[in-house]
């Protein structure tokens, strides 16, 4: 077997070091009815796994082949071929948790300058070394906020992705967190309702699910009046390039998808978690942070630090339990990042927010379909005359991926008839065209 | 002197103490934000002919304070850094309980095929029926390996695993209105576990473990009762012991109206070869990134897939992939406890673990964990005449040695393990588990072939023999031929710097 480089001499002289008879013998601890033979198909080479991989993806229908609008809290952008060429470098890719710093000093020097990036993006000072998606991350911020505040109800605005608000309330459910959950709703960033002494923290998403882009300031003004937190969801990291940050309208901590810059969309996973907050609460962080230092010879260096709030120190009373997190995606997002620069990432942030108004405009000539949206920085919400769900695959099999109805993610909305639509950079004018005209067709 | 034909020198010149240092090559490399420029950039796009002003104040005046890099600057930023990395590509990585092995090519190549990267996780199903049969085939590989007939593939790692495990184990007691507020976790356990058990909302209790290494069935039988809602034990153990008991334990855990969890971290040392669901396991995480040989990646990605019995099965957490009507497709909504993260899981690793499972094969697997057990008693019986094993005789796919050795020398496991990197290996895992003193847990895996072992072996043996002769304070020096010399951990926490500033510039 190609991965295994014993030998059957190997095995025989090393049984005969250890004095066993043969490799059976070392499991004699395990009862005997438990080591039944497992019926699996036998080993294959490389060209017949190659080409069962292979046929497997030829039944998938890629984003890059044709118009594709999915948005929703994943989303299609250019990743430039270096990035993933440095990714697959052996010490990146094959190496696990820099625990040994002085042989690590790659790992940790790139997580350093990735809690850099997310502090600037995200317009808070400090950040940590990532966590596994955003949907967690925005889960780990409302139990921070319960910690710091020491209440016990958060309130997810209308706006939240409804996985996001899912997940939040299957990870805080065990700790006692009460989870209010504010009904879908297009624009409602601004409701301040609700914010009692018990409140811990106001959740909310900008763009919101429907694309929707809120000044939060006014908002966060009343939840710090109420003496609770504000979490800010960023789904969509591009965006950050253009509006104004979740730090300076007064978000205390961000929890944001990083997908958008450096990683496939890879049907969901994985991606990686942005987590920054502001500097009073750094103990209260949950995951890996890197630190400045310097070695015995005074020379600079990084380390994992404050790691007295990790579940390998602290066990049961840890801030988190996350062990392994998104490492390699961290650092294709921190790869693509620098490739941007500030210039760059603002440039792409405009293509997108330019496709975006072109889809726009082209769905108010659709007769039938309203743009619910009314703020937008790459992603909209129409209504439909007629259900969304049967619709999107009606249009696949024009060839468009028209988006995600909303009712998929929530289907107890009330929002059948919504669909959510999203333009990149990749987006160019023929697949608006082909999209509208598929529309009309399918609506008609 | 040997001179060839263009009078180059073909043996270097007799050379000082410091001829080892690599830093004729690995060079200091500056931060990109004192690398890069504020108006540089590595990436072409066009200008946009449309304008943000639609967004007014929404939209911030200027661009994000951040570098850019030329694509060439970029390129040797990373491989420079690098090159300060240990990896399993360049030697033997024997952090115990993180199954370090070799991590197929094939596997990287086949996630990157449009049809599997390229993907949208909520496009209509009928654009992904590739997709959601890989992972319905990708579960039965699990199921059928676990004897266990439900998987939930959403866990994105180890830890999140385990909280579906339990927050299942919730949900079954909650159904049937039976609260319960306990969770008993052997000492030897990984810390995830307990971490895990409280934000699942339950009170931590520990089982002593008996002088050979094993859970101590008195004490877990003295503890166990009606407020228990689970046992969380790891199998093959953190000191790298089958529990022998287990049937029992998982007998004893049932009889009280709990649910044994496995932490399956050490799954590689008896894949292909024990069915968890066997002997009695009710939920069980398996790490894809340490059994299924997906990349490590510097800390991540993993996955965590649970597998469950008959009794946990319908509280499996959404989403499922189920095949109906010639068809496949996800369901997204209803029944188990909830949603553990946005969309259905890490699909990229699902493609690189299936690869892996079917290159290897039932009987490959099998091999797998045979050789892993093999490696690991190798490794013992070579070095237990000079350390100290923390247990008596075989171990599984971990050989864990205690600090009883290095009594008198003045040198302590960190500097044991300091001083194998200037062997060129990564070291073990140090001070873990927490039961044993001066722990020292070494897994190989099944991909070192026995040259490494050896040479593995000689090193240590060579540092044991030095630590033993008195010379604990070269040992202390170590490492001396590491991109760095000892890092002053304090100083990182005392006066925390996470992030670069102009001012610290």
């Amino acid at each position: 077997m190609r991965y295994l480089p014993l030998t059957s001499d190997d095995r025989a002289e090393m049984l005969a070091v250890i004095g066993a008879p043969d490799i059976e013998a070392l499991f004699e601890d395990a009862p005997a009815k438990a080591r039944a033979k497992i019926d699996l198909p036998a080993h294959q080479g490389e060209i017949e796994v190659e080409r069962r991989l292979s046929a497997l993806a030829s039944r998938n229908r890629p984003a890059g082949a044709g118009p594709f609008f999915c948005g929703a809290g994943a989303y299609r952008h250019h990743v430039p071929a270096s990035v993933d060429h440095l990714i697959q470098r052996s010490e990146f890719l094959t190496s696990y948790t820099p625990y040994q710093p002085e042989i690590s000093q790659g790992t940790l020097q790139v997580l350093f300058e990735f809690q850099t990036q997310v502090a600037e993006l995200t317009g808070l000072p400090v950040a940590n070394a990532s966590l596994y998606d955003g949907s967690t991350a925005a889960a780990e911020a409302v139990l921070m906020a319960a910690r710091i505040t020491r209440r016990s109800k958060a309130i997810l605005a209308g706006g939240l992705h409804p996985h996001y608000a899912e997940t939040i309330r299957t990870l805080v459910h065990g700790v006692g967190v009460e989870v209010v959950r504010r009904p879908l709703a297009v624009d409602a960033e601004a409701d301040a309702s609700g914010l009692g002494e018990d409140v811990a923290c106001v959740v909310v998403q900008n763009p919101n699910l429907f694309g929707t882009v809120t000044d939060l300031k006014p908002l966060a003004d009343k939840v710090h009046a109420a003496g609770a937190l504000l979490v800010v969801v960023v789904t969509e990291a591009v965006s950050l390039g253009l509006l104004q940050s979740p730090g300076a309208m007064g978000a205390d901590i961000v929890a944001a998808e990083g997908q958008s810059i450096g990683n496939a969309l890879s049907f969901g996973g994985p991606y990686v978690g942005l987590f920054a907050a502001r500097e009073p609460f750094l103990r209260q962080m949950p995951g890996r942070l890197c630190g400045e230092t310097v070695d015995g010879e005074g020379r600079r260096g990084f380390v994992l630090t404050l790691s007295a709030r990790e579940q390998h120190i602290r066990r049961e009373k840890a801030t988190s339990n996350i062990c392994t997190n998104s490492g390699l995606c961290a650092l294709a997002f921190s790869i693509h990042l620098s490739l941007l620069g500030g210039e760059g990432l603002r440039r792409l942030a405009l293509l997108n927010h330019e496709a975006a108004r072109r889809l726009k405009a082209a769905l108010d000539e659709v007769p039938g379909v309203e743009v619910l949206t009314p703020r937008f920085f790459n992603e909209i919400a129409v209504r439909l005359p007629a259900p969304a769900a049967p619709l999107v695959e009606a249009m696949a099999a024009e060839g468009v991926i028209a988006g995600v109805p909303v009712s998929r993610l929530d289907p107890e909305a009330g929002m059948d008839d919504v669909l959510l639509l999203a333009a990149t950079e990749l987006t160019i004018p023929e697949d608006i065209q082909a999209l509208k005209g598929a529309l009309t067709k399918v609506l008609a | 002197m040997n001179m060839i034909a263009v009078g180059r020198p073909t043996r270097p010149e007799p050379v000082g103490p410091d001829a080892s240092d690599p830093r004729g090559l690995v060079r200091d490399e500056p931060l990109i934000f004192e690398l890069g420029g504020w108006s540089k950039t590595g990436v072409d796009l066009p200008e946009a002919e449309l304008d943000a002003k639609d967004l007014g104040d929404l939209a911030c005046a200027g661009p994000v304070a951040l570098p850019g890099l030329s694509e060439p600057e970029a390129l040797r930023h990373y491989v420079r850094l690098s090159q300060k990395n240990h990896a399993i590509d360049l030697a033997l990585y024997p952090l115990g309980s993180c199954t370090m092995k070799h991590n197929p090519r094939l596997n990287e190549k086949a996630a990157r095929l449009p049809g599997l990267a390229d993907i949208h996780p909520l496009q209509p199903a009928s654009t992904v029926q590739g997709a959601l049969e890989l992972m319905g085939e990708l579960s039965h590989w699990l199921m059928t390996l676990t004897g266990m007939p439900a998987v939930a593939l959403s866990p994105k790692a180890g830890a999140q695993g385990e909280l579906c495990g339990l927050l299942a184990m919730r949900a079954a007691h909650e159904a049937r209105g039976d609260a319960r507020h306990r969770v008993l976790i052997p000492v030897s356990a990984h810390g995830t576990n307990p971490a895990t058990a409280a934000l699942a909302g339950y009170a931590v209790e520990e089982i002593g473990q008996t002088d050979d290494g094993h859970v101590d069935l008195k004490d877990l039988e003295a503890k166990l009762g009606p407020d228990v809602a689970a046992v969380m034990i790891t199998n093959p153990n953190t000191c790298g012991l089958f529990e022998r008991d287990i049937v029992e334990i998982a007998r004893l855990t049932h009889t009280a109206g709990a649910y044994l969890y496995c932490d399956g971290a050490n799954f590689n040392a008896i894949v292909g070869r024990v069915r968890p669901g066997d002997l009695g396991v009710d939920a069980m995480h398996i790490n894809l990134h340490k059994t299924f040989s997906t990349p490590h990646g510097g800390g991540g990605p993993g996955a965590g897939p649970v597998v469950f019995s008959e009794a946990l099965a319908p509280f499996a957490p959404a989403p499922r992939v189920v095949q109906a009507d010639g068809g496949w497709r996800l369901e997204e909504h209803g029944r188990g406890f909830g949603r553990l993260c946005a969309f259905h899981g890490q699909m990229g690793m699902f493609v690189r673990a299936l690869a892996y499972m079917l290159s290897h094969g039932g009987d490959g697997l099998a091999q797998v964990s045979g050789d892993a057990v093999l490696s690991a008693n190798y490794l013992k019986a070579r070095l237990e005449d000079l350390l100290t094993p923390a247990f008596e005789g075989r171990c599984m796919h971990e050989a864990l040695f205690d600090d009883a050795w290095l009594e008198g020398t003045g040198a302590t496991t960190l500097d044991v393990a300091k001083a194998l990197i200037d062997e060129g290996f990564h070291p073990m895992t140090m001070y873990f588990p927490l039961v044993v003193r001066g722990a020292m847990l070494i897994e190989p895996t099944e991909t070192e072939p026995k040259a490494e072992l050896d040479r593995f072996v000689d090193a240590l043996r060579a540092i044991a023999e030095r630590a033993k002769a008195g010379q604990a304070e070269e040992l202390k020096a170590a490492p001396r031929r590491a991109p760095l010399a000892r890092l002053d951990e304090t100083l990182a926490a005392r006066k925390p710097r996470l992030r670069w500033t102009e001012e610290s510039a």
